[in-house]
């Protein structure tokens, strides 16, 4: 590994030597088109759908080809440069594998935490590094949090809406349509909601020790999705009737894929609602709660 | 048996065997994970200095598990040839790792050697071995297999045709064999991870494969990787399947979370053999990954070397056709970087080859791990030059079921160039019928459309 202040003189180096060649070199004139920067832009890869994304030049059976495509979103007809991918769909893959990289590893801004009002807390992990290799550390809130929480929720909730980053930051985006949308569909059931707490570096467990925290008869954790390649923006929410860590994983009732490609927020908002309430009224969740 | 050493000044001194050979291991976050990892770098190569003086027996006779509670091991160590093992047991394990690199080792060698080693040992030997160790070690050690084609020679490279789709749509998963072929993949297998894992669902798709195999006259094998229970039951009222695949553990209770037992096996490959319409004697595939005994509690406090070892000793008991590991699928707990994916596919591989087992891998990366495409591209070349049986083929290297990243269909004849291979010879012989190739290997104008099989 080079040093910072190694780095910085081979950078001057370098500079030193291209600003040389360029006085060095004949001045050839220049044909304007080359310099000329064009308005417009270049049209995004991703626009089109893998669906509807085809290059193979001459096909035996175009029509069937194109039809058959209809039937799947894997990345068919995309033909080749030799043995190779084509650069169209070559970048398309790679933009869409940078959205899903975006998303994991990348932070939920704080002033949007503190925009949406939540109370904010974190769990035991550090960084987000020791989030990714440690699951066990992403369950467990800090004593910090679990003082603010302690002291700021309210104790006895029947529902407690909490938020967590989880593997997706990009997914945060559902939640200002999501939030009021369960909380619309629970009000009109005649369940009220206290603040929302907020957790950083959360896994799904995290929910566990809330619970038992702030004894809440129900906890519902909305939480990012670990991210397929192009759905960055996928969102889950976990309900479970008096969580606790002892309690197994098929203890808890999960509605996934919430996002504008797959259950919409406002949509998935009312079914959490409904679902929150069966909870509620059956006081049992997960496997048990027969749908 | 010495299991203290002094290293620059330092004293160094491990619990026991398996203490050893955890801390033995090149870095992996699931070792720290289960809190077996060496703490520092220096520490981590004491446990190699001790590992290199340890002999065959000692490892042999300290399995990592015991063989009274774990039907892995007995399988593994009653399956063992005594006069073999007993021609090395005084072996160090530098000196196995020597005689394994040696330029004179054959593959009669190494089938031989194979039959005298238990998966500790082989583990043990994988952790002296460098990245480059392993892919000479691996390319000596060469395994074929019989199903209704050979896999394994040393000339030809195959791919498993993957074409998964969220729905099962038989539209759609057909539409993803036609593309596969004709970019040359499926000659290992055209095998389908099903969404709905029913009898129902599962026979359907094993006709549906068998179908067109038999329309188009391709040779290769079928398969739909549901439970082996189910695709059993699926076998006995008549589908169609080549092979029956499962997941399998390096240790009994890893096998239980899998719902599984050695007598499954054991059936399903008798039932194959009898009742199944492959030629054999090859008939089972298996896949395996590092960390999965973590992630089920069932690794009693091995590392994830030794434990992927042991799936390669057990898989071997029922010689199947295939076996891959999934490298990189588990998540960034377990193999924190493409860094510790590419030494895991590597080692997994050539323990693979070591063991005597026909030997591929699924190259792959989820989404949250540090990896991208140019990772799993390099690992691929890596296996590739290692000779490694087969890698995975999906459509751009985007499996839309799974929702992870592997080798893509465009990799298949991509490799084979660049290691001047040939398909599986029949399957090789069929693309040219087909047209997609030249007798020269030249790719044509249908190499790659998928259409020509929409007539």
């Amino acid at each position: 590994m080079f040093s910072e202040p190694d780095v910085r003189q081979l950078v001057t180096a370098v500079l030193a030597e291209l600003l040389a060649e360029d006085k060095a070199a004949p001045s050839a004139a220049v044909a304007p088109d080359a310099v000329l920067v064009e308005d417009g832009q270049v049209p995004d890869v991703t626009a089109v759908s893998t669906k509807d994304e085809f290059h193979v030049p001459n096909p035996a059976n175009r029509e069937a080809y194109l039809d058959v495509k209809q039937k799947t979103v894997a990345r068919l007809g995309v033909w080749r440069a030799g043995p190779r991918y084509n650069t169209w769909s070559m970048l398309h893959f790679r933009a869409d594998h940078a959205t899903a990289q975006d998303a994991v590893f990348s932070d939920v801004d704080d002033a949007y935490v503190q925009a949406q009002g939540f109370v904010a807390g974190q769990t035991v992990c550090q960084s987000k590094d020791e989030f990714l290799t440690r699951p066990d550390l992403g369950r467990r809130l800090n004593d910090e949090t679990k003082e603010r929480f302690a002291r700021e929720l309210p104790r006895g909730a029947k529902v407690t809406l909490m938020v967590g980053d989880g593997l997706s930051s990009s997914a945060q985006v559902n939640v200002p349509d999501l939030l009021p949308a369960i909380k619309q569909g629970l009000a009109g059931l005649g369940i009220s909601l206290g603040p929302v707490p907020y957790v950083k570096y959360c896994r799904v467990g995290a929910m566990d020790e809330l619970g038992a925290l702030i004894d809440s008869e129900v906890v519902c954790l909305l939480i990012g999705e670990r991210p397929g390649l192009a759905t960055g923006e996928s969102m889950s929410a976990y309900m479970a009737y008096r969580p606790d860590p002892d309690k197994p994983e098929s203890w808890r009732t999960v509605v996934s894929n919430i996002y504008s490609g797959g259950t919409g927020p406002a949509e998935a908002g009312a079914h959490i609602a409904t679902l929150l309430k069966r909870i509620l009224d059956e006081k049992v969740s997960g496997v048990g709660l027969v749908l | 048996m010495k299991l203290k050493t002094t290293l620059l000044g330092k004293v160094y001194s491990f619990r026991d065997v398996k203490d050893v050979l955890a801390k033995a291991n090149e870095e992996k976050s699931g070792d720290q994970l289960a809190g077996l990892a060496a703490e520092t770098a220096q520490e981590r190569i004491a446990a190699k200095v001790v590992l290199a003086n340890l002999t065959v027996a000692d490892l042999r006779n300290n399995p990592v598990v015991p063989y009274e509670t774990d039907e892995v091991t007995r399988i593994i160590q009653d399956d063992l040839n005594e006069p073999i093992y007993q021609s090395i047991q005084g072996w160090t394990l530098a000196e196995l790792r020597e005689h394994i690199l040696d330029d004179a080792r054959t593959a009669d060698d190494f089938r031989r050697l194979s039959r005298g080693l238990t998966s500790e040992v082989v583990a043990g030997v994988c952790k002296l071995m460098s990245n480059l160790d392993l892919m000479i070690g691996a390319k000596k050690a060469v395994v074929t297999a019989h199903c209704n084609t050979t896999i394994g020679r040393p000339g030809s490279f195959a791919v498993r045709l993957q074409p998964n789709h969220p729905t099962d749509d038989p539209d759609g998963i057909l539409a993803e064999v036609m593309e596969g072929l004709a970019y040359g993949n499926g000659d290992a297998v055209i095998g389908l991870n099903p969404v709905d894992d029913s009898l129902g669902s599962v026979s359907r798709i094993l006709h549906l494969f068998d179908d067109f195999k038999r329309r188009w006259s391709i040779p290769t094998q079928n398969c739909v990787l549901a439970h082996v229970t189910t695709q059993m039951e699926a076998v006995r009222q008549g589908a169609p399947a080549d092979l029956i695949f499962q997941s399998i553990a390096g240790s009994e209770k890893g096998n239980e979370a899998f719902g599984l037992t050695g007598a499954m096996l054991q059936e399903a490959r008798d039932l194959l053999l009898t009742q199944g319409q492959a030629t054999g004697p090859n008939v089972m595939y298996f896949e395996t990954g590092q960390g999965s005994e973590l992630s089920s509690d069932a690794h009693h406090g091995a590392d994830q070397v030794t434990l992927e070892a042991r799936c390669y000793g057990f898989a071997k008991h029922y010689q199947p056709f295939l076996v891959n590991t999934v490298v990189g699928f588990i998540g960034p707990e377990y193999l924190y970087d493409s860094k510790q994916v590419t030494r895991a596919g590597l080692e997994d591989h050539f323990m693979g080859k070591l063991t005597g087992i026909p030997m591929g891998c699924d190259a792959c990366y989820t989404n949250h791990i540090k990896a991208d495409q140019n990772d799993i591209e390099n690992l691929a070349v890596l296996l590739v030059a290692a000779g490694c049986n087969y890698v995975m083929g999906v459509p751009h290297g985007d499996d839309i079921m799974l929702m992870y990243q592997c080798t893509g269909y465009h990799e298949a004849e991509s490799l084979r160039q660049l290691f001047d291979k040939t398909a599986i010879p029949e399957f090789d012989a069929w693309m040219v019928e087909m047209g997609l190739i030249t007798p020269q290997r030249r790719l044509t104008e249908r190499f790659g459309d998928a259409s020509i099989f929409l007539r």
